[in-house]
């Protein structure tokens, strides 16, 4: 099992989200997040005081997945999540040693 | 129709009249007044106007401009400031403002800057009272509310760091030794300083903003700066609060400006047109420049620039006319935007909310414009008999000279000697939490 976790941009949410439906991903945990990475942050400026504000707002989206799906997951996010522009975020994918479905106690595939 | 008391023997509605003094000119010359109901209705509106200025007018325009730590605490020290003023007031700020009490025509000596205290807990004021053709009740309201605004005006230069009990013994010192004097000096009629040399001042350029302006200078550096100013990040919380105070302080104002011909006629009228154009003016200029000069126009500049529009009109509104309004609208929103953005950052005061580059210098521009647009032929009402537009200037910049000294040694000499008892400022961990903890055991968003 992996855990598929993907930093996007805020208005490619929806999309990302119908993409891994269509892959059959049937659940999804979102965060909303600020970081910074290549692309530049913005500036504000109040009656003259300039402020570079470097943290900007991204979405974390993280996703458990079987091993054999972890592939299609990870090109779904990819292809939904690109806008061609710096800034599009970055995806991580990890070893996930158990899961457990609390409901019924399930364990691992069962419980994905 | 005239009222009952129109009928009652000269003499009697002359009486509280002599009492007071003759604090207006016009007064001077005025065979037995009569009250006008058509000016008290005016005047009773434009004391609520200037209220609302303060409250919730500039509350909001300084609350939505501080983080949101802070928030509950500039609003919590303008609605202190109005109440504990409204007591001072008839308490004795009325009387040391308007006592005529000593006052002679040409002659410089006490009373040349502060009245009497013979009108202490408004001694004599009856219904029957008069001032000019309304009730004194209402000017006694109506100037109360000016003095209310100044103090809360200047919380804006140590917003974010200063105590609330300091906060309100330098309210109590800076109206009583800074606001009362200048006000008599300007307003209280023939025997007070600035009245003498003929400056002219409408609406309290220099009693109220420059006044309040270098009092905010000079408390933003005793005080200090935030700590973290200016490097760490320090936006405004909320424009939207901001717009909306400073829009009801665009509508009060009128009851500011207006309000000061102390009638419903033409002075009224032209004073609440200039002050309309003005504050437009002002608004583009900051606007432009800021385009100008940043790439972009903000909400914050526009809205900034339509105080100091405001600002800047408030001495000239009873002696200019619409294209000098434009005129002085425009400098004090070109002015205001370099003292507010520029001269801050290179002189390094923290004066968080800009009561100076704002009050101070749009108060300073105003005046010295002041005596240049009252001339008849750029449309103003002229000049007095003797004066030329050089002498009315030179007049003006005096009196901006004499407040600016007068009070930056009364703001100075008040923090110091409350620093002397208590501390001026929060504590490091109280300035991290916000004032609204910190001070008040209160959160602005509990969301």
């Amino acid at each position: 099992m992996k855990m598929v976790m993907a930093i996007i941009k805020p208005f490619k949410l929806d999309d990302v989200r119908e993409a891994l439906s269509e892959v059959g991903v049937t659940g999804v945990t979102v965060t909303e997040v600020k970081g910074f990475g290549r692309q530049k942050g913005h500036t504000e400026l109040y009656r003259g005081a300039e402020y570079v504000v470097d943290f900007l707002p991204k979405i974390k989206l993280e996703v458990a997945v079987t091993s054999d799906q972890v592939d299609r997951v990870v090109e779904a996010i990819q292809t939904a999540a690109n806008s061609g522009k710096i800034g599009d975020g970055k995806i991580f994918v990890y070893e996930l040693e158990r899961v457990m479905r609390i409901r019924t106690g399930e364990l691992d595939g069962d419980a994905l | 129709m005239p009222p009952a008391t129109a009928h009652r023997p000269a003499l009697f509605r002359l009486a509280p009249l002599l009492l007071l003094g003759c604090p207006l000119p016009a007064l001077a010359t005025a065979a037995a007044p009569t009250p006008d109901s058509g000016d008290t209705a005016w005047m009773l509106t434009a004391s609520l106007l200037v209220l609302l200025m303060t409250l919730p007018g500039l509350a909001l325009f300084y609350g939505g401009l501080v983080r949101s730590k802070n928030v509950l605490s500039v609003l919590m020290q303008c609605f202190a400031i109005v109440s504990l003023v409204t007591v001072l007031w008839i308490s004795y700020g009325y009387s040391l403002a308007f006592s005529t009490q000593g006052m002679e025509a040409g002659v410089i000596n006490f009373a040349s800057f502060f009245g009497g205290v013979d009108r202490a807990f408004l001694a004599g004021l009856t219904r029957d009272s008069l001032t000019l053709s309304v009730p004194e009740s209402v000017f006694v309201m109506f100037q109360l509310t000016f003095a209310a605004i100044t103090p809360a005006l200047i919380v804006g230069a140590f917003a974010e760091r200063m105590k609330f009990a300091p906060l309100l013994w330098f309210t109590v010192l800076w109206l009583t030794f800074a606001y009362l004097p200048l006000a008599h000096m300007t307003w209280a009629g023939a025997g007070g300083l600035f009245w003498d040399w003929g400056v002219l001042d409408f609406a309290g350029g220099t009693v109220v903003h420059i006044n309040a302006g270098i009092a905010g200078l000079v408390a933003a550096l005793m005080v200090g700066r935030r700590k973290g100013w200016p490097t760490q990040m320090m936006p405004p919380h909320n424009l939207a609060l901001t717009l909306i105070g400073a829009s009801l302080l665009w509508v009060g104002w009128f009851g500011f400006n207006a309000g000061s011909a102390v009638a419903a006629n033409g002075s009224a009228g032209m004073a609440m047109l200039v002050t309309q154009v003005a504050s437009a003016a002002a608004a583009l200029a900051w606007m432009a420049v800021e385009w100008k000069l940043h790439g972009k126009p903000s909400l914050l500049g526009v809205v900034s620039g339509a105080i100091a529009g405001l600002v800047a009109i408030t001495p000239a509104s009873g002696s200019c006319g619409p294209l000098g309004a434009l005129a002085i609208g425009g400098a004090a929103g070109v002015l205001c935007f370099l003292a507010s953005s520029r001269l801050k950052r290179r002189l390094g005061y923290d004066d968080a909310l800009d009561v100076f580059g704002v009050h101070g210098v749009g108060g300073i521009v105003g005046a010295l414009l002041t005596g240049v647009f009252a001339s008849a032929a750029l449309g103003g009402v002229g000049y007095a008999e003797g004066m030329t537009m050089a002498t009315q200037v030179g007049r003006q910049a005096l009196a901006v000279l004499v407040t600016c000294a007068w009070t930056g040694t009364v703001t100075a000499a008040s923090l110091w000697l409350i620093s002397r008892f208590t501390a001026l400022r929060v504590d490091l961990e109280g300035e991290t939490d916000g004032l609204d903890l910190a001070l008040h055991d209160e959160r602005g968003y509990n969301l």
